[in-house]
């Protein structure tokens, strides 16, 4: 099976105070440390997984600069055989139809039985997977938790309200997004992604897409940013104080008054 | 003098002539140990390399003291003796064995060296002997199948109890012993008869009583028992020699071997693969150990060698706290795959991954490299390295722990587990307070200083350890030392990082750092951290001198440079719990206790397990992140051990043992009765101060 995983590069939240700057328009993008967006990396040991029970490749693909490389070998060193960088100044300012506009431009060029992407980008909207798989008239499942691969067809399950599980047959080729904790992503150090240091990772601009320049990038966006702010401090907290029967009496009252228990 | 007793070479057991018996026994003997060893060192042809054929002086010296002297043996102090006693009456017996083995062939064949009056001496020593190692079979066999101690029990999950075997050399060394001492008496009891001169039997001796017990038997039951008990003694001799390598009892003829290439340096790592450096990891294609022949030759010896007594796991702090890892059955079970892989017939089987197959991911993640299983081990085995060869296996297959992986990740992109900016790595210093008494230069080419103050990841970044960052900056301001840190120049040190099997993310870490140190001048290093402390002296090479601050206080205390206060309370009773990595590890054990005896009117009490025999309270660096399966926790445990000690305040040197025995202290609820305080606050805290402003 040949399977395709669009990654993005984001500031790894867990190492990284995320700050407004000055201007309040983006975050403070000094002294940040990125790595891959953490629902397409269960996303890519997905379809390594798939693709060691059942053979076949998997390509990861980007859309960004030089410097998103960087998660593209990372994802190479564990276990995906192609990288792809799709970096163009027209796609700069693209919203999530831009991008999954550009997606589908790649998908097309290809022949991919299945295409993967994260549920949502940690600075994203969640909108790529959904749109990509309409732009391409594929069939599509959000939120899958499991894959199961037969007769030419997946069987899928997808998180549903409460952590029940919805399992659905969808039909190949088509475009799924992965929720986290669908598998445990190996881990990839230093080593690994020396390993794969010297391969060359192709490059695709516009042109090479047959992208109109125009239907993508920030001319093109229909949704734009307008602002940023963090929401202001809701009343505090309140520590309730006493013993701990107390405290656990206190906890009942609060709970029951609010309906929660009868 | 004419011989009326017919010796075993003349005589003839049924149609064979007696010398032709006995000639052809030991040649068929020898010929099928020397099969079995064969085939027992197949596997270690297979294996990677180790170096090991330095130092000759040090290693004979070590092989004096632990082999031949035993000398780890009576930290146990019942079995230890009698294996003590086993042993030198093994060595001695050794010289009675080859003689008797001649005897078969020949009469007047003795060893050399052994005739005349050394013989005579000679023979009174062996059959003294000879009757302590009955007498020690005997109790061994008592404390085997009757009372049982608990450590030789073997776990459902790792097979079946180990007792028969035991059982059954005992029996094999008690029919030797026996068999020779009746070969021994039935002579000498004819030549009573005879009114001949006999060889003097040592009194009270196995062989003297039962030559008094022989004395009145028939001359021809005397020949017979004569005969036949050489013969028994001869069959059973050499199926014991060839026994040997079926099991346990291997280390009677590996242990010497075992000893001699034992590990020198403690508190280190092998480095990936022997013989290939720093610079050329990038052409090893596989890291650690994933198949058994991954593992040294001595690693395999090591298998060989296990005695199977329980010591490493009866001290193993995880066994202790129910984590699926005893290292006994490390190493059994490595032993046992190896002889099911390599079999005596037939040809080697294809080998099989280790993990998934004799161990799980969990056992080899589950150790905290405390090393008290080496500290204990009477054979000098291994086993951090070898945990620490499974773990760089799993790390190059990318089978990590999810709970480690992203500490491994920002160690990578932050130089700390935390994943905090590297530009927030002094903030400890900027406490207001703080900050008037003491103002701690950062040493970023503009500043210098004589000596640095390696803070490391925990004390930087932890609001509970910072307190021990700034006890040891007050601390060496008031030694008077010049001294500096490297701020956000400075990463982790990567001592856990190296041990956890991430050998790459190590090297970048140590090298980091390493430059860093190197640019700033310093003379000297000092650390209140004690895995930063193993790290940089054991790990990193060509730094200046590195001392934990406990030796520095000790040092400073003793030139009265550091005056103590005495102790506030007389409530108190304190303990000293001594860090995995500054007491086995690097052998401190002193310097701290001197320091707490330093401070007038402090009580001390020693919890029974101490010093080398110290209980690991959990592990620290990035063992603080892994979640292991456990009934208890190894803190919980540790803080008990203190109350039982009749203790009332826990004493660390050690951040990480702050951060368990802390969180111990809560989870057993003895919150009310006990505390921790790292052994650099504590001193803060006694320091007189010589500064006019607190006088």
């Amino acid at each position: 099976m040949e399977i395709l995983v669009c990654a993005r590069r984001v500031p790894d939240t867990s190492e990284n105070e995320i700050q407004l700057n000055s201007a309040g328009n983006d975050i403070e993008r000094d002294d940040l440390v990125y790595s891959v967006n953490e629902w397409d990396n269960y996303a890519v040991e997905e379809a390594i997984q798939i693709v060691d029970r059942l053979g076949g490749n998997v390509t990861v693909v980007t859309v960004g600069n030089e410097d998103d490389e960087e998660i593209l070998r990372r994802e190479m060193a564990m276990g995906a055989k192609h990288g792809v960088l799709i970096s163009d100044e027209a796609f700069d300012g693209s919203d999530g139809r831009g991008l999954a506009t550009i997606l589908a431009a790649f998908v097309k060029k290809g022949k991919y039985d299945l295409v993967l992407t994260g549920v949502q980008a940690e600075a994203g909207e969640a909108q790529v997977g959904g749109m990509l798989a309409a732009m391409l008239d594929y069939p599509f499942a959000s939120l899958v938790n499991s894959i199961e691969a037969f007769d030419g067809k997946l069987k899928v399950s997808r998180e549903i309200e409460g952590g029940n599980r919805e399992m659905n047959e969808i039909d190949l080729p088509c475009v799924l997004s992965i929720q986290t904790g669908i598998n445990e992503p190996r881990y990839v150090g230093i080593r690994g992604i020396r390993q794969v240091a010297s391969v060359e990772i192709p490059s695709y601009g516009a042109s090479d897409l047959s992208l109109d320049a125009s239907a993508v990038g920030e001319a093109a966006a229909k949704v734009k940013r307008v602002d940023y702010f963090v929401p202001p401090m809701a009343k505090g907290a309140e520590m309730l104080q006493g013993d701990r029967e107390e405290i656990a009496s206190k906890v009942i009252e609060l709970i029951k008054a609010k309906g929660g228990l009868k | 003098m004419v011989e009326v007793i017919v010796s075993p070479a003349q005589a003839r057991y049924l149609v064979v002539q007696g010398r032709v018996l006995f000639s052809i026994i030991p040649l068929l003997g020898i010929a099928c140990f020397a099969y079995i060893m064969a085939k027992r060192v197949a596997p270690l042809l297979q294996s990677a390399p180790d170096f090991r054929f330095d130092q000759i002086s040090i290693r004979l010296t070590r092989s004096l003291k632990y082999w031949l002297g035993q000398w780890r043996q009576p930290r146990y102090l019942l079995a230890g003796v009698l294996h003590i006693i086993l042993f030198a009456g093994f060595v001695t017996l050794s010289v009675r064995s080859v003689s008797l083995v001649a005897l078969g062939i020949n009469d007047s064949l003795v060893v050399p060296g052994f005739s005349g009056g050394v013989g005579h001496f000679y023979n009174l020593i062996k059959d003294y002997a000879a009757t302590l190692v009955f007498l020690c079979v005997m109790i061994a066999a008592i404390r085997r199948g009757v009372i049982k101690p608990a450590r030789y029990a073997v776990p459902a999950r790792y097979g079946k109890d180990h007792t028969s075997e035991a059982i059954l050399v005992l029996g094999l060394i008690a029919i030797l012993i026996a068999s020779e001492s009746a070969f021994e008496a039935s002579r000498a009891a004819i030549q009573m008869q005879l009114g001949q001169p006999a060889e003097t039997l040592a009194p009270l001796s196995l062989a003297w009583m039962m030559r008094n017990a022989l004395v009145s038997t028939p001359r021809p039951w005397l020949q017979n028992l004569h005969l036949d008990s050489y013969l028994i003694h001869e069959l059973t001799f050499f199926a014991f020699l060839c026994f040997l390598p079926m099991g346990k009892h291997f280390h009677v003829i590996t242990s010497l071997f075992n000893v001699y290439f034992a590990k020198l340096r403690r508190g280190t790592v092998k480095p990936v693969r022997w013989g290939v450096g720093d610079d050329q990891l990038d052409q090893v294609k596989s890291f650690g150990v994933k198949k058994f022949e991954d593992f040294t030759w001595k690693h395999m010896l090591d298998f060989y060698s296990c005695a199977d007594c329980g010591r490493c796991s009866d001290q193993c702090p995880a066994n202790a706290v129910g984590r699926p890892l005893s290292p006994r059955f490390i190493t059994i079970k490595a032993r046992d795959y190896s002889f099911r892989h390599y079999p005596l017939f037939g040809k080697p089987r294809e080998s099989e991954p280790l993990i998934g197959g004799i161990y799980s991911e969990d056992e080899i993640w589950s150790c905290t490299t405390c090393g008290a299983c080496e500290e204990e081990c009477p054979l000098m085995m291994e086993y951090i390295d070898k945990i620490v060869d499974l773990r760089r296996g799993m790390i190059d297959e990318g089978n990590v722990p999810q709970s480690l992986q992203k500490p491994l990740k920002s160690l990578e992109s932050r130089g700390n587990p935390y994943g905090k900016q590297e530009k927030k790595k002094a903030e400890w210093t900027k406490n207001k307070d703080f900050q008037q008494m003491c103002n701690v230069k950062v040493l970023d080419g503009k500043n210098s200083a004589k000596t640095l103050y390696f803070v490391d990841s925990i004390t930087s970044y932890d609001d509970r350890m910072q307190s021990i960052g700034r006890a040891t900056a007050r601390i060496l301001s008031a030694a008077g030392e010049d001294f500096g840190i490297l701020g956000p120049a400075e990463k982790d040190s990567g001592n856990e990082v190296r041990r956890f099997g991430e050998e790459m993310l190590f090297q970048s870490l140590r090298d980091h750092n390493a430059d860093a140190i190197k640019a700033s001048r310093v003379q000297r290093i000092v650390t209140a951290d004690p895995h930063a402390y193993n790290a940089l002296k054991n790990d990193y090479k060509g730094l200046p001198p590195v001392e934990h601050i406990s030796q520095l206080i000790a040092r400073e205390v003793k030139a009265g440079k550091i005056k103590l206060n005495r102790v506030e309370s007389n409530e108190a009773v304190y303990t000293y719990h001594d860090p995995c990595y500054l007491g086995r590890h690097n052998q401190v054990y002193d310097d701290p206790r001197g320091v707490l005896d330093a401070i007038p009117g402090l009580k001390r009490v020693e919890m029974s397990r101490c010093r080398d025999r110290s209980f690991c309270c959990g592990g620290g660096g990035l063992m603080l992140f892994y979640e292991p399966q456990e009934e208890q926790r190894m803190g919980v445990l540790r803080a008990n051990m203190a109350a039982e000690a009749g203790a009332n305040v826990i004493v660390t040197a050690c951040p990480f043992c702050m951060v368990n025995i802390e969180d111990g202290i809560k989870v057993a609820g003895l919150e009310e009765k006990m505390t921790v305080i790292d052994l650099a606050e504590l001193v803060d805290k006694h320091i007189v101060s010589e500064s006019p402003a607190s006088a």
